[in-house]
């Protein structure tokens, strides 16, 4: 192996490894708000590509009654004046769609604003429900919507590819596009705001309360099922922005988030689901250990990387005090 | 009196229901599957007009019976022995390999011949007890890795490079592919797996490059085919690449643009239809057959793969005819069953879509690199024929 080729490893796994990380953080954020693993996170992800591609060829993508039925459905879930938000959304939503059909700068808000949309409905009717119960049965309401999502993914768009045309053209330097540095950029720029957003916000600390100790965050004026919503717009936003900007470098296709919401997972996992920096640099490490494996066992590239997960948990179950159940 | 008019009527349905020769067809026309089951299902109905305008086969009518199996296996083994159990002469499908080898248990017990449109060559090889009962139209790995190498060594490409996907369709074909190099001299200097859902293999296409070889064969299917081929391009790969026939659908040049510009992959001649030397044997057939599922579906709609279903039924309707002679249906299904498939095994030189079958008592394929496969290159987001080996 020479320098060039150590070089270009190097890079990819940076590369996939931020992607990750992006994933990881949302992960982090939603798992500290509501205590609910985003599985799903990876189908979020993909909608927003996907839902693009369709209304820059001019047609309705499915996910948009998705959205509206599951907005229908929070509208009904709704008291009084909360049915404001989910009913002006929805509507606002068609009505985006509509004037976005063809017009690609349109097509790009309406596709991150659904997302955004879906991302909030999907707390509101399937998760704050049942938001006192255990973990374990929130990780499988979370693996049951991300079974759903991505057959609903097949239904939309159909089982092949697509590749939406990239923001920025062409190459940075040799094995780095500007689209690629664009993804960089978005990437670190996230996790500093998430960083700051939750240390030096009042707001941010409000979320962080209601996570670590619901009745006496609510003694203290912060509505949990307000924070959860937040939670998961900031997680369906950094979703859908990552997988529009991804897509014209990976191809976006409704199998591609398991596959990253899984490794964002492990990079999670690495980070103890609680700490932001730790799980972006884990998502990095996955990336730069894919990489390398991939050049020198690539038969084996996804048994290693999954085998990552070992020690993380191995050390993660030494370290815990206490069970938290 | 009313009474006799009943007595009539169920004898004169009955009879006409025993004229009636019963076809069954599991199709995936739902599941991951379904874009090579649909246009498998939609050739039926063309099949079922030629056949009612020609009146039936010897003067008898041919009634097709079409279950969906959802591209699952258990769905097409039920489905396969539900179609036993109605009486069905002969059972044609699915589409899948996997499902396929589940129905030849099925088919083998109750003595039922089957014709499958899958690809796996172990769904005819070797033909034991069991695959006595089954044969199978469309081209397997092996054939159309024969076309590749050959194609290679016409070209005098030394040594070769491959990139699969890690699983049954990427380790067939690296089985097949390794198999005939070796058969043809060539050294195979790199073999890389990655995986479907990957989206990176920078790795991957920089081992191979650091490796030299003069061509890469890429061993997938559809889109996720395109990303080995562009990764290899942007790290500067220059030599030939070559991609199987999994890849020979509309939405692999689409999405692949113009990195797969000057790719090379061998296909069935349908693919090529109207640009076949007017001596190519099947060029005929396959034309009619594009022509009429173009007729009925729209300009552009026809795949390669509803021509598979094409192909068992001209293989299926001699064979129907000469079973007749032998055997009566209404009298003794069982043994008109066992004079069908002894009829297929006799199929000669059948000129289909996709070749030209000859069955005999070893090969339940019949079919010729030859006549059945020719290369294939993109140009300007098209198919164009390279190379015919006949």
């Amino acid at each position: 192996m020479d320098a060039t080729i150590l070089g270009l490893l190097l890079l990819d796994g940076v590369q996939n490894g931020v992607v990750y990380g992006l994933l990881a953080l949302a992960m982090v954020l939603v798992f500290a708000v509501t205590r609910v693993i985003l599985v799903p996170i990876g189908e979020l992800m993909m909608f927003a590509p996907l839902s693009f591609v369709w209304l820059q060829g001019g047609k309705l993508p499915g996910t948009l009654w998705l959205a509206l039925a599951l907005g229908a459905l929070w509208a009904l879930l709704e008291r009084g004046r909360g049915r404001g938000l989910p009913l002006a959304g929805g509507a606002g939503l068609l009505l985006l769609f509509l004037l976005a059909r063809g017009n690609p700068a349109l097509a790009y808000l309406a596709a991150l604003l659904l997302v955004v949309y879906l991302g909030v409905a999907t707390y509101r009717v399937f998760f704050q429900p049942m938001r006192e119960a255990t973990v374990l049965a929130l990780l499988i309401m979370a693996v049951g919507l991300h079974v759903a999502y991505q057959g609903l993914g097949l239904v939309f768009f159909g089982p092949e590819q697509y590749r939406p045309d990239p923001l920025l053209q062409g190459e940075a330097t040799v094995g780095l596009t500007w689209q690629g540095v664009l993804v960089l950029a978005f990437a670190l720029l996230s996790a500093a705001a998430l960083y700051l957003f939750f240390r030096r916000s009042l707001f941010g600390k409000a979320l962080l309360a209601a996570a670590e100790n619901r009745l006496g965050a609510r003694l203290c004026g912060i509505r949990p099922e307000e924070a959860g919503m937040v939670a998961f717009a900031i997680a369906g936003l950094m979703a859908a922005l990552s997988g529009l900007l991804l897509a014209p470098l990976i191809n976006a296709a409704y199998f591609m988030g398991f596959m990253l919401g899984l490794k964002a997972f492990v990079a999670a996992i690495l980070g103890g689901l609680v700490s932001y920096p730790v799980a972006f640099l884990g998502a990095v490490l996955v990336g730069l250990f894919e990489s390398f494996t991939s050049f020198y066992a690539s038969a084996y590239k996804e048994a290693l990387v999954f085998l990552l997960l070992v020690p993380a948990l191995f050390y993660q179950s030494l370290r815990a005090k206490g069970v938290e159940e | 009196m009313k009474r006799w008019w009943a007595v009539l009527l169920v004898l004169a349905l009955s009879a006409w229901a025993q004229g009636t020769l019963k076809v069954g067809v599991v199709v995936s026309a739902t599941g991951p599957a379904a874009s090579l089951g649909i246009p498998e299902r939609n050739t039926f109905p063309l099949i079922q007009e030629m056949v009612d305008r020609q009146g039936g086969v010897a003067g008898r009518k041919v009634e097709f019976v079409i279950l969906d199996d959802a591209s699952d296996t258990t769905q097409a083994v039920r489905n396969t022995r539900r179609l036993v159990e109605e009486g069905a002469v002969a059972i044609v499908g699915t589409a899948t390999t996997p499902a396929s080898l589940g129905m030849i248990p099925v088919v083998a017990e109750a003595k039922v011949p089957m014709i499958s449109l899958a690809a796996g060559k172990e769904i005819i090889h070797p033909v034991d007890a069991q695959r006595f009962w089954v044969f199978k139209t469309p081209q397997t790995e092996e054939l159309m890795a024969r076309a590749i190498v050959a194609d290679m060594a016409a070209r005098g490409v030394k040594t070769v490079g491959y990139i699969g996907f890690n699983d049954a369709y990427g380790e067939g074909w690296a089985r097949f592919f390794e198999a005939e190099l070796k058969a043809k001299g060539l050294q195979l200097v790199a073999s890389e797996r990655y995986n479907r859902t990957d989206t990176s293999v920078t790795g991957q296409a920089l081992r191979i490059i650091t490796r030299r070889p003069d061509a890469v064969l890429i061993g997938a299917s559809g889109t996720p085919a395109v990303l080995p081929q562009r990764t290899l391009k942007e790290r500067g790969y220059r030599g030939l690449i070559y991609q199987t026939h999994g890849v020979a659908n509309p939405d692999f040049l689409r999405v692949g643009g113009r990195d797969v510009e000057g790719t090379l992959l061998p296909a069935g001649p349908i693919l090529v239809a109207e640009q076949l030397p007017s001596t190519f044997p099947s060029k005929r057939v396959a034309l009619d057959y594009i022509q009429r599922y173009e007729a009925k579906y729209g300009i552009g709609s026809y795949s390669t793969f509803g021509a598979h279903a094409w192909d068992a039924w001209l293989i299926l309707k001699p064979a129907l005819e000469r079973a007749l002679k032998r055997a009566d249906p209404a009298r003794d299904l069982a043994a008109f069953r066992a004079a069908l498939r002894d009829e297929l095994e006799a199929t000669r030189g059948v000129v289909a879509t996709q070749g030209v079958f000859t069955f005999t008592k070893e090969d339940h394929l019949g079919l010729r690199f030859e006549d059945a496969a020719v290369m294939v290159r993109v140009e300007n987001g098209r198919w164009k024929l390279e190379r015919v080996f006949r």
